[in-house]
């Protein structure tokens, strides 16, 4: 059994200007939190998306798959504190109805925010931050992941599978709290990553895509609309890149999430090589 | 970083659904039609009353995401369209009849769109069948089952009303089979057909009270929406633009002709009013079953409905047709023009002595009236 290599470092050494300065000194990182490393192993993936099959609506195909490397993500969500760095900075979009408490979780963020936070930390650090892809975050959850087929139902009658997905998404459980907790609330995961599927759903840079299944099995993308993004969370949703509040949908069946954030996933070629150095320099045993 | 397409749509997981068994339209044996759709206030033309069975009536609406100026100042607003007009075009079709509507969301959108028909019964009106992303088109077909003018609008979950108070609306009249008739029963026929779609706008200022402008749609998404929430519009227009049915778009007629209006609102109440004219028959709920009342001022529009009033000029002149909310018509757009050709009659209307000096110790010009009989 490959055993998910853990490497938790005290992210201030993240802060590493360059690769080359290995000497350790103490920038204050505004992500103050740990990465995780995961090694790859195989696992077990639901396509995202809008399937069909001859024409009629079908369940999306689930799929063996591995992640190509290793993947480094943030153990926990991205928090308010940290999100207002960048605001400060210039670097993100401020949000008018921000949560207050700098020490939880960042919520109220659309993915353009979120992508703008990334791209103001990788500059900021010097290694490339980004949001996890939809397969990624996946793998992460592990166990956390709660899988929704779609019923199988006649699909000539198009009520049915909208009945069925109604009261799939009306079965789902509400939230006790919709205001963003502190961090560790939600627990933690066999791969060490805290609050997933908790009360904050997490942005993913998965388009949404439409795909037609062929009799080979395999899925053809007919339309690949990257205005509407994956989030995931307690079940997994599709929003599109500018909402903030995913509540608004008055009109939407079900259970929408309660709040939008988001993690990052690191990747460094050197990291690894990185992450032993600084292992080794903080933790002397 | 911003995408080339903006897109929306609360929770495109409604798509889920939206797959349609692609142009099974053959097993309906029945006539078609294709009907080339007409920007308002005008119609595409159509008959009153007909003879013919039920048909297959196909029309195409395209998707148009545009900047538009939507008054005198320039105020530039992200509109977004149904064929590029605010509104979209009136359909009309017959009691009976199947409305096949190709609906096409082009690649240069930005945003999922869809379309429910308040006159289709189920699938929230083809909402739920019509989900279609940038660069993909779908085709619905519903049954006209009941009489009435009905608006249409797109509703994309989660973002129903910003998609509609940006544009995306418009009305279908299912006319009975053998036509309009008043109460007694009587047939009733129009010589001509204006549609006015009223638009309630929301644009949002900055600090220093100017409109503000943006780049694409969806960076007006946030402001857009807070604005809305207050709800008082900062526009309230027909036709999409303030003065887009005034002066040389003035909508026009002669004496003698009988002309319907249809009026649709497909957010907020309204209350039509011809200005030295009235609702000769007024269908003010929109649904022809019900028999016309006669003879109105003033006819309300309940949002998300549309009403059909015939009136016949009696008078040649300049007629102003309101919102007779008078601060809406007035100060924020709601106000159009007839332009009636025809001639005077001093019967129902004379001016019987000039505006002049007060004259000593006559009180009125009633009096004089009186007293020169």
């Amino acid at each position: 059994m490959l055993l998910a290599m853990k490497i938790k470092a005290a992210i201030t050494a993240a802060a590493l200007a360059s690769p080359i300065a290995l000497t350790i000194a103490p920038v204050a990182h505004p992500a103050d939190s740990a990465i995780t490393e995961i090694a790859a192993k195989p696992f077990q993936y639901r396509l995202a998306g809008d399937f069909s099959r001859d024409g009629k609506p079908a369940a999306a195909p689930l799929r063996d798959t591995i992640l190509p490397a290793h993947i480094k993500i943030m153990n926990r969500q991205v928090t308010a504190g940290e999100y207002a760095r960048c605001a400060d900075d210039g670097g993100c979009p401020k949000i008018p109805h921000a949560s207050a408490m700098a020490d939880r979780p960042m919520v109220g963020v659309s993915w353009r925010d979120a992508t703008a936070y990334a791209e103001w930390l990788t500059n900021k650090i010097g290694v490339l931050h980004r949001l996890p892809t939809d397969e990624e975050w996946v793998f992460a959850a592990g166990e956390k992941i709660r899988d929704e087929p779609l019923a199988l139902v006649d699909p000539v009658d198009p009520a049915q599978a909208w009945i069925a997905r109604y009261e799939a998404e009306a079965n789902r459980a509400r939230p006790d709290a919709l205001d963003p907790q502190p961090v560790g609330t939600f627990g933690i995961n066999g791969n060490g990553l805290q609050d997933l599927g908790g009360n904050v759903w997490e942005w993913t840079s998965t388009c949404f895509l439409r795909m037609t299944l062929e009799p080979t099995g395999n899925a053809r993308i007919t339309n690949t609309n990257c205005g509407v993004r994956v989030a995931q969370g307690a079940h997994r949703t599709y929003i599109t890149d500018f909402i903030r509040d995913p509540r608004t949908g008055g009109c939407a069946a079900g259970v929408p999430p309660a709040n939008l954030g988001f993690r990052l996933v690191v990747e460094d070629k050197n990291w690894q090589a990185l992450q032993r150095a600084i292992v080794a320099a903080f933790e002397p045993h | 970083m911003i995408t080339r397409r903006i897109a929306l749509l609360g929770a495109a997981a409604a798509a889920l659904i939206v797959t349609t068994p692609a142009l099974a339209a053959d097993d309906l044996k029945l006539p078609r039609q294709a009907v080339e759709l007409v920007a308002p206030p005008f119609v595409h033309p159509h008959e009153q009353a007909t003879k013919e069975g039920p048909k297959i009536i196909e029309f195409k609406l395209t998707i148009k995401e545009k900047e538009v100026v939507i008054d005198d100042a320039g105020t530039k607003f992200q509109a977004m369209t149904f064929n590029g007009s605010m509104p979209g075009p009136l359909m009309v079709v017959h009691e009976g009849d199947y409305v096949e509507v190709t609906l096409v969301n082009p690649e240069t959108n930005a945003m999922p769109h869809n379309i429910d028909f308040h006159a289709a019964t189920g699938g929230l009106g083809g909402g739920a069948l019509t989900h279609v992303s940038p660069g993909e088109q779908v085709v619905l077909r519903w049954k006209a089952t009941r009489t009435g003018t009905f608006v249409y609008h797109c509703a994309p979950e989660g973002m129903i009303p910003w998609h509609v108070v940006s544009g995306m609306h418009g009305t279908v009249m299912v006319l009975p089979r053998d036509g309009l008739k008043s109460r007694e029963g009587k047939a009733l026929r129009y010589d001509r057909l204006y549609y006015v779609g009223e638009n309630d706008l929301y644009v949002p200022k900055d600090e220093k009270g100017k409109y503000k402008t943006y780049e694409t749609i969806g960076e007006s998404f946030a402001d857009t929406t807070e604005v809305m929430r207050k709800l008082i519009p900062t526009h309230v227009v027909f036709n999409g633009k303030v003065g887009a049915l005034t002066g040389k778009n003035a909508m026009t007629s002669k004496v003698g002709e009988t002309v319907m209006i249809i009026h649709s609102q497909a957010n907020r109440d309204t209350r039509p009013h011809l200005i030295g004219g009235h609702g000769d028959y007024v269908w003010e709920t929109g649904k022809f079953i019900n028999p016309p009342e006669k003879d109105l001022e003033t006819w309300f529009i309940r949002g998300g409905s549309a009403g059909a009033a015939l009136y016949t000029f009696r008078q040649p002149g300049i007629y102003a047709y309101v919102n007779h909310n008078l601060i809406e018509a007035v100060e924020l757009g709601a106000t159009a023009h007839f332009k009636v050709e025809g001639e005077w009659n001093n019967d129902l209307m004379k001016q019987v002595q000039p505006p002049g000096p007060i004259l000593p110790g006559k009180s009125s010009a009633a009096e004089t009236v009186v007293k020169t009989r």
